[in-house]
């Protein structure tokens, strides 16, 4: 035996980032999954974005509805991406691979940890997306370093939470139609029910309350 | 006497009312060749996974390298290495990388984590498919491999469920050869289950024949031949005996189904 004695918080800390470092690598061998990721937030500020801007059917204030809805978008597809995230779990449980990381003798929180935080970093992908499109269409952003940091800070903090969530769910239902259908039932009405895209002024009294519990707001 | 390195008393496991292991109780000594046979359902996969720290026990105990399995998980862990049936290498990473992170896993000091993986895909004849990616590679290959990344830390005990599951006769025959290469090498106890006869009768230094959870018979290949009376039997005939005959043997839909989606992957 050549394992040495490492402190447990250290070991905690070294093992999450291994699990990271893998899933990570991943995207270096096959990166159409940054590719798909851009599909959903592309088509709603392109088409349901440019749409509603034209119809002015939105009423966001003096703020262009563009504008209103960039950072609503990359929230939801951020969200959207790391509530299934989970699947990825139920797919390697089927084959033997959690097992095999299971009888190794890495903390089973860094497992889920580790996991939740690539995908943190992954959702990095949709902010340059969002950003990107939202230069396109000439939504008036924010440059400065702070604002930028803060963002990128929300995202990955926000996507890690939220993929950790799915991972929880992804252990309790354990089979894939089952993931799905939870996953559908806590998107939609996430989405909905938030000021993503439209404004919560022109929400029924009772769905204000709704919205502004909802973390996707 | 040689040291025991596996003890398992009254071991029990159950599933509601079901008794899939049923006050099971073996000894495995260091360095031997140990195979657990047994039709579907006998509860050989339930065994090795409370042996791997995968399943509590219901109750009675086991001790792995000395370790209580309900106690010192983490040093049971550390001490063996488990190569599930169904596929257990990840298919979009390469195989260096597969087992680059089991040697970040399992703590190898960093200055020896490249020998080691270099000696362990020579061992596995992967040298030169280091770095591709698993996906591509066949199933002989993958079951190869998955033992590799089982044992880069050295276990004294290597679980294996199935492990020739799904692979062709000459696969079969080239995973065995590492198998029983490593054991010469490194002294690994072997521990493994199986459905086919002739591997446990070319390779095991003793067997245990399981059914509805219990050990049905227990002895090296010739005790077991010899142990109807009569005469010698053929192992197939003596298997026959204490596995019985029924026709609703052959385990539940999901170990079934489980089972064939290995041996397709593999295949």
């Amino acid at each position: 035996m050549t394992a040495t004695f490492i402190h447990p918080l250290t070991a905690f800390i070294e093992k999450t980032f291994v699990i990271t470092e893998f899933e990570l690598r991943k995207l270096r061998h096959d990166f159409t999954e940054l590719i798909t990721r851009a599909l959903q937030p592309a088509l709603w500020l392109l088409i349901f974005g440019q749409v509603f801007s034209r119809s002015g059917a939105m009423h966001t204030g003096n703020i262009p509805y563009l504008d209103f809805i960039a950072p609503g978008i990359l929230a939801q597809s951020v969200l959207f991406v790391a509530i299934f995230y989970g699947i990825n779990v139920i797919w390697e449980r089927d084959l033997g691979i959690v097992q095999k990381f299971l009888a190794s003798p890495t903390p089973r929180a860094a497992l889920v940890l580790g996991k939740g935080f690539s995908a943190g970093i992954r959702s990095l992908s949709q902010t340059a997306i969002v950003y990107g499109l939202s230069l396109l269409l000439g939504v008036k952003l924010n440059w400065s370093p702070l604002a930028l940091l803060n963002v990128l800070l929300i995202v990955v903090l926000a996507a890690t939470l939220f993929s950790t969530f799915s991972l929880i769910i992804a252990c309790i239902v354990k089979t894939r139609e089952r993931f799905m259908g939870v996953g559908q039932v806590l998107t939609m009405p996430l989405f909905f029910a938030s000021n993503a895209i439209y404004p919560t002024d022109i929400m029924p009294g009772w769905l204000k309350v709704i919205s502004h519990l909802n973390p996707l707001t | 006497m040689s040291e025991i390195v596996l003890e398992i008393k009254s071991l029990t496991r159950r599933f509601g009312a079901f008794t899939a292991v049923d006050a099971l109780t073996l000894s495995v000594n260091a360095g031997e060749v140990f195979g657990l046979l047994g039709s579907n359902g006998a509860g050989k996969t339930t065994t090795i996974k409370m042996l791997t720290t995968l399943l509590p026990p219901s109750s009675g105990e086991a001790r792995v390298a000395s370790f209580s399995i309900t106690t010192q998980a983490v040093s049971v862990r550390r001490s063996i290495g488990y190569v599930p049936q169904a596929v257990s290498v990840d298919g979009s990473l390469t195989g260096y990388e597969n087992l680059l992170i089991f040697a970040k896993l399992y703590d190898l000091p960093h200055r020896e984590q490249q020998a080691r993986i270099s000696q362990a895909l020579e061992f596995m004849g992967l040298t030169a498919d280091g770095g591709r990616l698993v996906g591509q590679y066949s199933g002989g290959m993958v079951r190869r491999l998955e033992i590799a990344q089982a044992t880069l830390h050295r276990p004294r005990v290597l679980f294996l469920d199935e492990p020739t599951v799904g692979l062709d006769p000459i696969a079969r025959d080239a995973v065995w050869k590492l198998l029983v290469d490593m054991r010469a090498k490194y002294g690994t106890t072997l521990f493994f289950t199986t459905h086919y006869l002739e591997e446990a009768e070319s390779h095991c230094d003793r067997m245990a024949i399981m059914h509805l959870g219990k050990v049905a018979a227990l002895g090296t290949c010739k005790e077991l031949e010899t142990s109807l009376g009569g005469g010698a039997h053929t192992l197939s005939e003596v298997f026959v005996h204490y596995a019985g005959t029924a026709l609703d043997s052959g385990g539940n839909f999901h170990d079934v189904s489980a089972e064939r989606a290995t041996a397709q992957r593999l295949g």
